[in-house]
């Protein structure tokens, strides 16, 4: 468990100051994938950087698992980021080194024996998935291959917590989606809590568990995913959830919909957390003597469920349509009725 | 070839040969050393670097300015007490060594410290938080990821080094610029003049050639 409790930092230049970071509190959770979101400049990577210190808090505290970061000193904060990996936007791999070198650095910086950093390198290169590309230096790599080096390295010395630093910002979405698939793979196979920050809604939506949207050095909006996301409060928060489910107004408004279908009930379902496998459109028409027009709709799959929504005409009797209404309801589907045929 | 060049002494010329390489290579030896250095502490005491230090980098600054500032020929005179103390002598090529090694070593510091500014910010970050030591980041990262930079300009250094102890000779540190002068051009016998350029360019040739050979070979960009 990773406790930030009214973490600063300061940026002090001639006669300005700026709140980089400002007053910032947050708990993240043993083995969760934790997402910070935010526009460039909202205090994001200073953010990550102040819990293992590559800039030091003007104030505040970061606890990891009951240790407080903040406190240590120069040499017990050097032995502790041991066990704290970090993974950058721009990869950072040495380029003099192969693959397997870059891998081994974590482990010569803390000591270990050649014999172990041999074995420990090669059970890496498997998990990421380099197998073959031992001795390639990081030029010879695409920006995918890159960052698993980045990431082998950063699991090299076993650390309990991982800090992606827009680790797929420099990435094409294909080769994104490949990382984050691999993030979540050692998230569940290591344990490992992952605090990542990101621009992008779609990293966030497809891997976290929770995420803390910050703008300006503060967070404005925290929690479950899709609590967050489908309930969005804050205009930031709201906007960062258009980047995926396009913009309200992209959708059909309700008059039109209303306009352009005479016959039949036109339905609204709401999916929050519903699974993917109740496949509740099919089970309606076979149980029930309606029939079911998908009018237009806007699902996303996110790490605890789907959410999004659902345009549907439904034709029948009415007490047929009507129970079939009542079915839906009782799943944790809800249903709004725009209009009754 | 005694027709061609009718004046030289072939002992003589491969003697002095002799004497340019030996300036040239232990000069440049303690030119790495030294200017290594120079160029570690220009760049670690810079603002916001490793050992951000304001006194350490104006003294290191300061002093790789003022002595790239002075005239080679004119250092060769200013350090004469410091040779005569050294060696008893300012005469021969191991006398010439200080000199040229004061000349040369601010000039490879700044080429050191511009090597060094190349190296990604993002991989001494990288090195901090894996928990490296300072040492750990100079030597294994910082060194490291620069080596072309330092090889090439190690190549550069030697070439303005074989330079000066062409200059250094016309004091009588001896080397083919030694020869060439007391030898060749004040007997005005040109024939040791040309034949000792030719050498002098066929060494400068030798280095480069080397230093692009070893610059390629260990750069894996």
């Amino acid at each position: 468990m990773i406790v930030i409790d009214q973490l600063s930092k300061v940026f002090k230049t001639n006669e300005h100051e700026l709140k980089a970071v400002d007053d910032l509190s947050l708990s993240i959770e043993k083995g969760e994938i934790f997402g910070v979101i935010g526009y460039s400049g909202a205090g994001k990577s200073t953010f990550i950087r102040l819990i293992n210190r590559l800039e030091e808090p003007t104030s505040g505290t970061v606890e990891i698992e009951g240790q407080n970061i903040t406190s240590l000193s120069k040499h017990e904060l050097r032995v502790k980021r041991q066990e704290i990996g970090m993974i950058f936007q721009h990869f950072n791999l040495l380029w003099s080194r192969t693959v397997e070198e870059n891998i081994a650095f974590p482990l010569e910086i803390a000591g270990t024996s050649k014999a172990e950093i041999q074995t420990r390198v090669q059970e890496l290169i498997d998990l990421v998935g380099l197998t073959g590309k031992e001795k390639n230096y990081p030029s010879q790599l695409s920006g995918g291959q890159k960052q698993r080096v980045g990431i082998a390295r950063a699991l090299a010395n076993k650390p309990k917590v991982l800090l992606c630093d827009e680790a797929t910002s420099a990435l094409d979405p294909e080769t994104t989606d490949s990382i984050l698939a691999l993030l979540v793979d050692i998230n569940e196979k290591l344990g490992l809590t992952i605090i990542l920050i990101t621009h992008e809604m779609h990293v966030i939506q497809k891997i976290c568990h929770n995420v803390a949207v910050m703008e300006a050095g503060r967070v404005v909006e925290q929690g479950n995913v899709l609590e967050v996301f489908s309930h969005p409060k804050k205009p930031v928060t709201k906007k960062f959830v258009e980047q995926v489910m396009g913009k309200p107004d992209e959708e059909l408004t309700d008059d039109v919909l209303i306009e352009h279908i005479s016959d039949g009930h036109v339905l609204k379902l709401t999916f929050v957390k519903e699974t993917a496998n109740q496949a509740i459109i099919s089970e309606v028409a076979k149980h029930y003597d309606v029939d079911i027009n998908i009018i237009q709709g806007n699902i996303k799959q996110t790490q605890e469920g789907a959410y999004g929504s659902l345009y549907v005409k439904m034709t029948g009797d009415l007490p047929a349509v009507e129970q079939a209404i009542q079915f839906i309801r009782s799943t944790s589907v809800d249903v709004e009725v725009i209009t009754h045929g | 070839m005694a027709n061609l060049f009718p004046n030289i002494d072939w002992m003589d010329l491969l003697w002095a040969t002799g004497e340019t390489l030996y300036m040239t290579l232990v000069a440049l030896i303690g030119t790495l050393i030294l200017g290594t250095i120079l160029g570690l502490f220009i760049y670690l005491s810079a603002p916001g670097n490793l050992w951000d230090n304001k006194i350490v980098y104006s003294i290191t600054a300061g002093f790789v300015n003022i002595f790239r500032a002075i005239p080679f020929i004119i250092l060769i005179f200013l350090i004469l007490p410091l040779t005569v103390f050294l060696f008893g002598t300012f005469r021969g090529p191991t006398a010439a060594l200080p000199a040229l090694i004061l000349g040369s070593a601010p000039f490879y510091g700044r080429l050191v410290e511009i090597a060094l500014r190349e190296v990604d910010h993002g991989v001494i970050e990288a090195a901090k938080a894996m928990g490296a030591k300072t040492s750990t980041i100079i030597f294994k990262v910082l060194l490291k990821e620069s080596m072309p930079a330092l090889v090439s300009g190690l190549t550069v250094t030697a070439i303005a080094l074989i330079g000066y102890t062409a200059v250094a000779g016309s004091i009588g540190a001896g080397g083919l610029g030694d020869y060439a002068y007391f030898y060749g051009f004040t007997r005005r016998d040109m024939d040791i003049v040309y034949v000792c350029t030719l050498l002098i360019v066929l060494i400068v040739f030798i280095f480069q050639f080397i230093g692009d050979v070893i610059t390629k070979k260990i750069d894996k960009r």
